[in-house]
């Protein structure tokens, strides 16, 4: 077990180290420079020279790759040019609307797949089975951001019963909770109706394993045999999905905080791009790959845990 | 029935004195974010937006009309030979830190400006300072190494205003001013906070607080407006909304201009533009109605020269480049390009580049011209249009006030080389009298119309959307600022 994590460990480090490293080079291939972007048409040359001595964008690349790595190893993710302000602070404001935005709309589109799933997959061929796989079709067709002007329009501008937008803080989580509503019921729909799919085909596939003939011969009736050996079975492909799903939410929102008007995550990488902030680009990407790579470190640990085979195999 | 009545009179009471509080403060939504808020460094619009005239003052600021007014300037004369200016400041006046403001803050300010380090994006406007003298705490003298007109207009801009040294090494997150409305909180991503300065040294302003929040969507911007999550919306980015605003008795709408003259850039260095027959023709293929209706939703107002209409100076030079095909296609002709020829037009971002390109390239089609459109972000354009000169065409609106100078400077990225036009501009700096200066600046801008420079569109309007209830918002942007000092809830 050790040495199978030791192996993980190397491969993590590793991974970490290349994507550092394109993660520097693609960002400083873009074209326009963040200097002349910051002073605008009517700056003198001297005065960008001044700012870009300023910035450190001076430097050899080499260099500034180095202080980049080596703050980041420090703890020190570097100072925006643009906010002036440190980029972690810059992460740590904004990742307390981008989380429970993922984990709220993460819980919102469970709760509603895993019961449509199972129901879908318990009557399967059925007139609900039908519906049910009509609507997450629906769900999945339909993009979220115009999912998102909807709701505005029914829930925001009619009704009132919500703000069109913007996130409060969390000094009053009331407040907070239903700013992000809107949002995580938007970002939801399309991942429930893809879970629901999941969920539905991997406990059909359970359903025609030997072992539920086994459960079946047992004396269990079917929905007896699904509740208590399909189920657990077909969560493995399930959660994988939930995973994936979780990275995808965490940056994945930048839409959808556009259109609620949310100070999160994607929309900092999204502003940083255009005003050619890199360290803030450099460094929120490097923190969502190290994110990504230690869930999937932490899950592979879990699987060999559950599972000796892996073990075996490393 | 007697609690009933009681509990009807406390909560008449309560929305009473809810009503109350909303009247003194305020939510006013802008497009874009200030990346931060030191207005003497960077170019970003929208930290004047935030911040001028609000929280930081300089010697002169513009008034709503773009008139060059008094600010901590209370007077000022001016030497003989137009090189020495003696500006006398208001007493009284404290920075929100509790310092006082005095003499020497405006010396560290102008040297700040000016200094061989300084990232100042508008250098060029104390370019021709040659001397900060402090003669007492409320008096100073500043002398130029040239007479300049424009001097007390310089004095006006954002870039210009009045920072304090104890306060400069935090400017940016926590700016420190002398207005009528102290810096509060900025949550970045969301808003920022403003609270009224109750020893602010001018009239007191209406309003006990204002929160600035910046929505860029244009979807997301009707919603908060229709929602009345916001107040106040100053550049309204959905044009095509505004008549549903105008309707609704909840809303009033403001249609202002801007400094913003948007032109088709032409590279006049670059063949065929370097053949005035050429650029004379893509101004006469151009029909200047159908890019204001069709992109604009009717927002605009089309000018033949790079000069603002609302100006008193401004000469109308429309005639020069009327819409014309036939006439485009014969000059055309003329010019050997019988058979028409393919260019590069290269977009920035905002919408009457990205919607008038589209209109343009199908009117310069018409007459044989095709383009290759190439659509770039800020920092693009900026590296390829602006600095490297690599483009045929652009669509650009130059927002700053009073900009005709940029014709000029030969190594401006439309690249214009007239002396007899540099000639003009000289004199102009160097007049001082009033009537003087119009024939010049009349003079200046028919050269620059007659040489077909560029095609000049029409000068970029403004929105604001606001409740119907609320006084004293600027209709027009002189220069970019949401100024609340005169602003309140009408009763």
């Amino acid at each position: 077990m050790i040495r199978f994590a030791l192996g993980r460990l190397a491969s993590l480090t590793a991974s970490l180290i290349v994507a550092s490293i394109v993660i520097f080079a693609v960002v400083e291939v873009i074209p326009g420079d963040p200097a002349a972007f910051m002073l605008g048409v009517n700056a003198r040359p001297d005065t960008i020279a001044a700012l870009r001595a300023e910035m450190g964008l001076d430097e050899p690349m080499v260099t500034r790759y180095a202080a980049w790595v080596g703050g980041m190893v420090q703890g020190d993710f570097g100072m925006s040019w643009t906010y002036k302000t440190p980029v972690a602070t810059l992460v740590a404001d904004r990742i307390w609307v981008s989380l429970p935005l993922a984990i709220y709309a993460l819980a919102l589109s469970t709760l509603v797949a895993f019961p449509a799933g199972i129901y879908a997959a318990s009557r399967r061929g059925g007139a609900g089975d039908t519906a049910i796989m009509g609507a997450t079709q629906l769900g999945v067709a339909i993009p979220n951001f115009w999912f998102a002007m909807i709701l505005v329009l029914i829930f925001a501008i009619n009704l009132r019963w919500f703000s069109a937008g913007g996130f409060p803080g969390w000094a009053d989580p009331f407040a907070a909770i239903k700013a992000l509503t809107l949002p995580a019921i938007a970002l939801a729909l399309p991942q429930a109706a893809i879970l629901a799919r999941v969920m539905r085909s991997s406990l059909l596939d359970m359903l025609g394993e030997d072992f539920m003939r086994t459960a079946r011969a047992k004396g269990l009736t079917r929905r007896q045999a699904l509740w208590r050996h399909a189920l657990r079975n077909a969560l493995i492909p399930v959660l994988t999905i939930i995973g994936l799903q979780f990275s995808f939410l965490l940056a994945g929102a930048i839409i959808i905080e556009q259109v609620f008007f949310l100070p999160g995550l994607g929309r900092l990488i999204f502003q940083a791009i255009s005003a050619r902030d890199l360290i803030v680009v450099e460094s929120v990407v490097m923190l969502l790959v190290f994110t990504v790579i230690m869930v999937n470190f932490i899950v592979d640990l879990t699987y060999a845990a559950v599972d000796p085979r892996l073990r075996a195999r490393a | 029935m007697h609690h009933f009545k009681r509990l009807a009179a406390s909560t008449a009471i309560v929305l009473c004195a809810s009503g109350a509080l909303a009247q003194d403060s305020i939510t006013v939504a802008i497009q874009l974010e200030p990346p931060n808020l030191d207005p003497t460094s960077g170019a970003a619009q929208a930290i004047d937006s935030v911040l001028y005239a609000n929280v930081f003052e300089g010697l002169t600021r513009f008034d709503a009309d773009g008139a060059i007014i008094r600010g901590l300037a209370q007077s000022w004369d001016i030497s003989e030979d137009g090189l020495t200016y003696t500006f006398n400041l208001a007493a009284g006046v404290t920075f929100h830190d509790g310092t006082t403001m005095d003499a020497e803050d405006v010396k560290f300010s102008l040297d700040r400006a000016r200094a061989e380090d300084s990232t100042n994006a508008q250098k060029a406007l104390f370019a021709d300072i040659a001397d900060v003298t402090v003669i007492d705490p409320l008096k100073l003298q500043v002398t130029l190494s040239k007479p300049n007109g424009m001097f007390l207009f310089n004095m006006a801009w954002g870039d210009a205003v009045i920072v304090a040294p104890e306060s400069i090494d935090t400017i940016a997150t926590n700016p420190i001013g002398t207005g009528p409305f102290a810096f509060a909180n900025w949550v970045q991503g969301d808003r920022l906070e403003l609270a009224r300065n109750d020893s602010y040294w001018g009239a007191a302003p209406a309003l006990e607080t204002a929160t600035f929040r910046f929505i860029s969507d244009p979807t997301a911007a009707f919603a908060a407006m229709m929602a009345e999550d916001v107040d106040v919306f100053v550049g309204f980015p959905a044009p095509e909304n505004l008549p549903q605003f105008a309707a609704d008795p909840r809303f009033q709408v403001l249609n202002g201009n801007t400094e913003g003259e948007t032109i088709l850039a032409m590279n006049n260095q670059r063949e065929p533009f370097d053949n005035p027959l050429v650029r004379r023709a893509v101004t006469h293929a151009i029909d200047r109605q159908a890019i204001i209706d069709g992109a604009m939703f009717g927002q605009g107002t089309p000018i033949g020269t790079h000069f603002a209409p609302h100006n008193p100076d401004y000469v109308d030079l429309l005639a020069n480049s009327q819409f014309d095909p036939e006439l485009s296609r014969s000059l055309l002709a003329e010019a050997g390009l019988a058979d028409g020829f393919t260019t590069t037009l290269k977009l920035p971002p905002p919408s009457y580049a990205r919607r008038g390109g589209e209109i343009i390239a199908s009117q310069l089609r018409a007459v044989g011209i095709e383009t290759e459109i190439a659509n770039l972000e800020w920092a693009q354009w900026i590296e390829e249009v602006f600095t490297n000169k690599d483009f045929g065409l652009s669509i650009v609106s130059h927002t700053e006030p009073m900009d005709i100078n940029i014709y000029a400077n030969p190594g401006y990225y439309f690249q214009y080389d007239n002396a007899d036009f540099r000639a003009v501009l000289d004199e102009l700096n160097a007049t001082t009298d009033p009537a003087g200066r119009s024939a010049l600046l009349a003079q200046a801008q028919t050269i620059i119309s007659e040489d077909y420079v560029n095609a000049y569109l029409f000068q970029l309007g403004v929105a604001t959307v606001a409740r119907a209830e609320i006084t004293g918002l600027w209709v027009n942007q002189p220069t970019a600022a949401v100024d609340l000092t005169g602003v309140s809830w009408g009763n």
